[in-house]
């Protein structure tokens, strides 16, 4: 396809937070599952087997909220070293990459009740001390929490603070003698609270300035309330915490006073990759579920798997998982690549962990949003293959699509992550850190010079959708730019047009991944090649219609009159979606996951 | 005690395999792989028995590709303390015998008190590797075992055996090869600081030459072909009909 001069950055230099969005597809390699090492390989298998095997056969205890052997499980997962992962080594952890951490947290959400116990340890419970805790701290605390001897949980959202998180009013006051903050209030929807020993708590020192804490269970004052009647994610715990005069040392104190903001933000870009990648974990086993039930059960003398319109869910399905396995693993390999360079064991080794995280927060917000409504739309499906049977409890896809709902709420609901996509990008593009600006003035050039405009045809397999994906960064960026052009400062106030923009920030996003590994494929993965050519180009079919569907919504939401019709007509420049036999492809999909019992690439 | 491990790289055993178009054997390509399961219950057997003893040391060997490391390191991370691959690139050929012959030669350098192995594998289904390797040594041996326990003294070994309709309880000399069956335990996972450990553990390479077998298999493969699909069957009317049919059409009835 004819490439346009982009604002492409070399490939030898690390890639930025955004620069999908300006580089060109393919421009550098991107991490894929096809790429994975062999330990890599080895922590996902091991983490497997013990879902498989141990847990799996103890979901109706687990559910039924039998804690004994949820913690019989916990402490069994602790001595195999999954708590481990990404602690340091000097505090008795394994110092391993993202990518692995994301790979065992994709194995153990196959049972959701049980990954969000052992992510409200590991996850948030941990890696605040890890990122933000000092020397005393860390020597006290992580090698407790790698095993699991000390079980931790999170507490910051309080029943009148969710998603404005920062206006708890949980306190903490400083003792004459400064020696112990005082801290009085109550926490909401704590995961983990009913046996945590350990809690990290923020509140408001003299009611202003927003810190963390870390609270231990067997402080006075500490009271766990009753356990929450919830509608999916039944097995773990989660309850109120309230705090009366707790007395908490001075030295527990977590970071820095007032900064308490930075450790909830940053410990939320990795919940979100986390869960994003999670939701991968549970969509493949509902497939698999789906396409063996399929293959067994008959109705009017065939295999449900033989009709065309359950098929169409397989191909639907494995698609959509294919995305996000894309941009999920791409994103984790884009954290590794930053963190990997950073020298371990000095005093600002975590501090530099941190901002290489945080400079794909985008990235990591997007997997949270595509990754949650990935999965659900893949659980539903998975209960219409099963018919009646999948509203039975019996059936475990019922359990998944109850356990699905709660990820596009917590950590961030999708809502408040759509607002910080394009609220982000933008705040990036004014600071200078994205070329944004210039890659838009690029695109105004070629969509009043439509020869310029990169080609939906060429003669390698994934040309089309290659050039789908330019075109559709170009109708987002144009978007985009219209967008803070007419509202500028207010832009921030225009929830309806940024969650229309997220939308196609992420479509992008996904695209971008999932044609540049089907492009990758073709070497890493040559057998099954024509399967990830497929589904890419599905999936860049599909995203490129809501891209210029989004796109008109957004200008239509704008500008009125000739304004419109200006920037109507400017879009329609970009080339229309090209022929694609989608019943053939969703046959071909679907004979791939019916072949190996599931989602295609294992 | 030093216990050998030969352990088996086999298709994944959950996925349906298919046969190249020539017929001359199964497409690997794209198959994922794993230890033959069998081959992992002898691992974790080993690791007791060693656990037990308080002391010794456990070595995995294959025959197969370098591809084959990987199914070394899945030993070498539940607790295995080394390898041995023996490079082969084609496992059409050779058979049960090449490979019993070749374990021989390792034991012969090993000079393990116990050889332990998977009864049979997922893929050639033949289970007569342990027995060649016995026969082959001059060792005794207990096959199908279902439990395990080895003398204070190290010298003999008690083997409850799963036979037809029983168990069956053997007591053997030492050194003897022992063959696990499903029942002798439930293998332990890799743990993560076990991968860990795993990489940094040496791996040792021979060839079939430098072990001095001839890798000359008394069985060669002809031919791989799936088993027919079975036919749609027919619904009968009455039993007088059915009699009629497998008397004049299948004639099975005289």
């Amino acid at each position: 396809m004819a490439q346009t001069a982009q604002s492409a950055s070399t490939s030898t230099e690390l890639a930025k937070g955004v620069a999908f969005l300006m580089d060109p597809v393919g421009s550098r390699p991107i991490q894929t599952p096809e790429r994975f090492t062999e330990e890599q390989r080895l922590f996902h298998k091991s983490a497997l087997d013990f879902l498989r095997h141990e847990v799996l056969p103890r979901v109706p205890e687990i559910e039924a909220k039998n804690t004994a052997v949820l913690l019989e499980l916990f402490h069994k997962a602790g001595d195999l070293g999954f708590f481990s992962a990404t602690i340091p080594t000097e505090y008795g952890g394994m110092g391993l990459d993202e990518t692995t951490a994301m790979l065992i947290s994709e194995a153990m959400n196959i049972v959701e009740s049980w990954s969000v116990t052992l992510g409200a340890h590991a996850g948030i419970g941990t890696l605040p001390i890890v990122f933000f805790g000092n020397e005393a701290q860390c020597q006290k605390w992580l090698p407790k929490l790698a095993t699991g001897e000390v079980i931790s949980a999170y507490a910051l959202t309080e029943n009148n603070a969710g998603s404005d998180a920062l206006s708890g009013r949980t306190r903490a006051d400083l003792t004459p003698d400064g020696k112990h903050y005082i801290l009085n209030g109550s926490k909401m929807f704590i995961t983990n609270a009913g046996f945590a020993d350990l809690f990290i708590v923020f509140a408001k020192i003299a009611g202003e300035k927003f810190t963390g804490f870390i609270v231990e269970r067997s402080s006075e004052g500490l009271t766990v309330g009753p356990e929450e009647h919830k509608m999916g994610i039944r097995g773990s715990s989660t309850c109120p915490l309230i705090l009366e005069d707790v007395l908490v040392p001075a030295e527990n104190l977590l970071g820095e006073i007032g900064k308490g903001h930075k450790i909830a933000f940053n410990i939320l870009n990795v919940g979100r990759e986390k869960l994003g990648i999670g939701c991968i974990g549970a969509a493949k086993y509902a497939l698999e579920l789906s396409v063996k039930y399929a293959k067994d059960r008959k109705q009017f003398g065939k295999c449900l798997s033989e009709f065309e319109l359950i098929q169409q869910k397989f191909a639907q399905m494995a698609t959509s998982i294919y995305a996000a396995e894309s941009l999920g693993y791409r994103t984790a390999g884009l954290m590794d690549a930053r963190i990997s360079l950073i020298a371990k064991g000095q005093p600002d080794t975590q501090s530099k962990v941190v901002q290489a995280i945080e400079e794909f927060a985008i990235e990591a917000s997007i997997l949270k949003v595509f990754g949650s409504e990935m999965l659900d739309d893949v659980a539903d499906h998975a209960i219409q293959v099963h018919g009646g049977y999948g509203f039975v409890e019996e059936y475990q896809v019922e359990r998944i699509a109850r356990d699905s709902r709660v990820n596009r709420i917590f950590e961030g609901t999708n809502e408040i992550n759509r607002m910080l996509i394009p609220g982000t990008i933008l705040k990036r593009a004014m600071k200078g850190e994205l070329p944004l600006l210039d890659f838009s003035m690029q695109i105004m050039a070629e969509l009043q010079e439509p020869a310029k405009l990169p080609k939906l045809d060429g003669p390698a397999p994934l040309d089309t959708a290659r050039g789908l994906v330019e075109c559709a960064k170009r109708a987002t960026v144009y978007a985009i730019q219209a967008a803070a052009q007419t509202y500028m400062q207010a832009l921030g106030e225009q929830q309806e047009v940024l969650a229309r923009l997220a939308d196609m920030v992420i479509a992008c996003y996904a695209m971008d991944s999932a044609v540049a590994r089907a492009g990758q494929a073709d070497t890493d993965d040559a057998r099954r090649a024509t399967t990830h050519r497929e589904m890419a180009n599905l999936f860049a079919h599909e995203a490129y219609e809501s891209v210029l569907r989004e796109a008109n919504w957004v200008l239509e939401s704008i500008a009125e009159g000739d304004a419109l019709a200006g920037m109507k007509s400017l879009l329609k420049t970009l080339p229309e979606r090209p022929v694609l036999a989608v019943v053939k492809v969703h046959r071909a999909i679907a004979a791939a996951c019916i072949e190996t019992n599931g989602y295609p690439l294992v | 005690m030093k216990i050998l491990v030969a352990v088996k790289r086999v298709p994944d055993t959950t996925v349906k395999l298919k046969l190249k178009p020539d017929g001359t054997g199964v497409v690997t390509d794209g198959v994922n792989f794993e230890v033959n399961p069998f081959d992992v219950i002898a691992v974790e057997e080993a690791l007791r028995l060693k656990e037990k003893a308080g002391g010794g040391e456990v070595i995995v060997a294959t025959i197969g590709s370098k591809d084959a490391t990987q199914q070394l390191r899945h030993g070498l991370a539940m607790g295995a303390d080394r390898g041995i691959l023996v490079v082969n690139d084609d496992d059409n050929a050779i058979d049960a015998d090449v490979v019993a012959r070749t374990l021989k030669a390792v034991v012969a350098k090993e000079q393990p008190t116990l050889v332990l192995v998977g009864k049979q594998s997922p893929d050639g289904e033949s289970n007569q590797v342990p027995q060649m390797l016995a026969e082959h040594l001059g060792w005794p041996q207990a096959t199908f075992a279902s439990k395990v326990v080895v003398a204070a003294d190290k010298a003999s070994a008690e083997v409850t055996r799963e036979a037809d309709g029983g168990l069956e309880t053997l007591s053997v000399r030492l050194p003897a090869v022992i063959s696990a069956d499903l029942r002798l335990n439930e293998p332990r996972y890799a743990s993560l600081p076990g991968i860990m450990k795993a990489k940094a553990k040496k791996i040792d390479e021979f060839t079939f030459e430098s072990l001095g077998v001839a890798k000359a298999p008394k069985v060669t493969a002809v031919g791989f072909f799936a088993p027919p699909e079975r036919k749609a069957g027919a619904v009968v009317a009455s039993v007088e009909e059915l009699v009629n049919k497998l008397k004049n059409e299948a004639k099975v009835l005289g």
